[in-house]
């Protein structure tokens, strides 16, 4: 255990990169999930493409909404 | 500025901030706040033009005007709040839909190039305007007791997490949701201005000797760039108004 902070504290450059890779891979999820099922839906069922369309992207921006403040908070909380 | 040792001029938060252009002292004025007055007089003048003179047959600006109207009537405001309800709160959803779009839009403008709404004070306003018209609507709709049962979702038949739930509900429906109201708009636009001002500079500071093979990708990726934000642009402003309308909506809603 604590080899592996020792380890850790020796991890030096530009680590809020990292940190951005790491928190991007939710809202990556979370977005294929939406344009995915979306997508299904508007195969299943076209004539409900304006409700599908609007909820999708009502979808999208939630999950992409996590990723943007991911790139946000470095300044808020960086230095 | 941050320097990796490379001279690379890294885009940061210095890329937000301005000189003023004038300074009376006590007030300053700069080209954030000169962009957002120039947003208010293109709007002016493009609905005076298109409704100032309105014709049976539209001409060519008023058929814009129209579609514009028509799109955030339809799509946005009849879709989530329905015709009856929803009539009253046309004005102030196309007057949001528009104002935001043409602040993100300066944004790939040619000299202008800065998005009013990556400024947080712009969306933080907007969001307040909005939650100033749902948080009363809900109380003069539902009654004090009924209009906090809608806002914190009291619901008897959940048992006993009703009282869990309801302080989610709370901290997430009168806290959490104006803060994200705003920040979305904001985080978009600011990300999306680093990214440009990101492939603009690298397209500039690649430009010497061996790597000018890589300016150039960095020029098309600039140019790609401003295409996805034309689209996140608009995107944005429609879901901006659309999350206003699901707000009033849930004001309106009858709660079980």
């Amino acid at each position: 255990m604590s080899a592996s902070i020792e380890l850790a504290a020796g991890v030096s450059g530009s680590l809020g990169s990292i940190g951005y890779g790491l928190a991007a891979i939710g809202p990556g999820i979370g977005v294929g999930i939406v344009f995915g099922n979306g997508t299904q839906a508007l195969a299943r069922q076209p004539e409900a493409a304006g409700l599908i369309r609007a909820n999708q992207i009502l979808g999208f921006a939630f999950c992409e909404a996590l990723a943007l403040i991911g790139i946000v908070m470095p300044f808020v909380f960086g230095q | 500025m941050s320097d990796n040792g490379c001279g690379f001029p890294a885009p940061g938060l210095h890329s937000f901030l301005f000189e003023p252009i004038a300074d009376f002292g006590w007030f300053y004025f700069n080209k954030v706040m000169l962009l957002a007055l120039l947003t208010t007089i293109v709007i002016c003048v493009f609905f005076y033009f298109a409704f100032g003179r309105s014709k049976v047959v539209p001409g060519k600006i008023q058929m814009i005007g129209e579609a514009g109207y028509d799109f955030v009537r339809r799509n946005v405001v009849y879709e989530t709040l329905g015709k009856k309800e929803g009539e009253k709160y046309v004005p102030i959803m196309v007057s949001l839909f528009f104002f935001i779009w043409i602040m993100n839009i300066w944004s790939v403008v040619p000299l202008a190039q800065f998005p009013v709404s990556s400024v947080i004070a712009y969306p933080a306003v907007l969001a307040a305007i909005v939650y100033l018209i749902w948080v009363p609507l809900t109380f003069k709709r539902h009654g004090f007791v009924g209009g906090w049962k809608n806002i914190t979702g009291y619901d008897p038949s959940l048992g006993p997490i009703k009282w869990l739930v309801s302080f989610i509900e709370f901290f997430s429906n009168l806290l959490v949701r104006p803060f994200t109201h705003a920040v979305r708009l904001f985080a978009n636009m600011f990300a999306g201005h680093l990214m440009l001002v990101m492939f603009t500079v690298a397209s500039w500071y690649l430009l010497n000797s061996w790597m000018i093979p890589a300016a150039g990708v960095s020029f098309v990726m600039t140019m790609a760039m401003i295409l996805f934000e034309l689209f996140v642009q608009a995107v944005q402003a429609y879901v901006f108004v659309l999350l206003a309308c699901t707000y009033i909506q849930g004001a309106l809603a009858e709660h079980h």
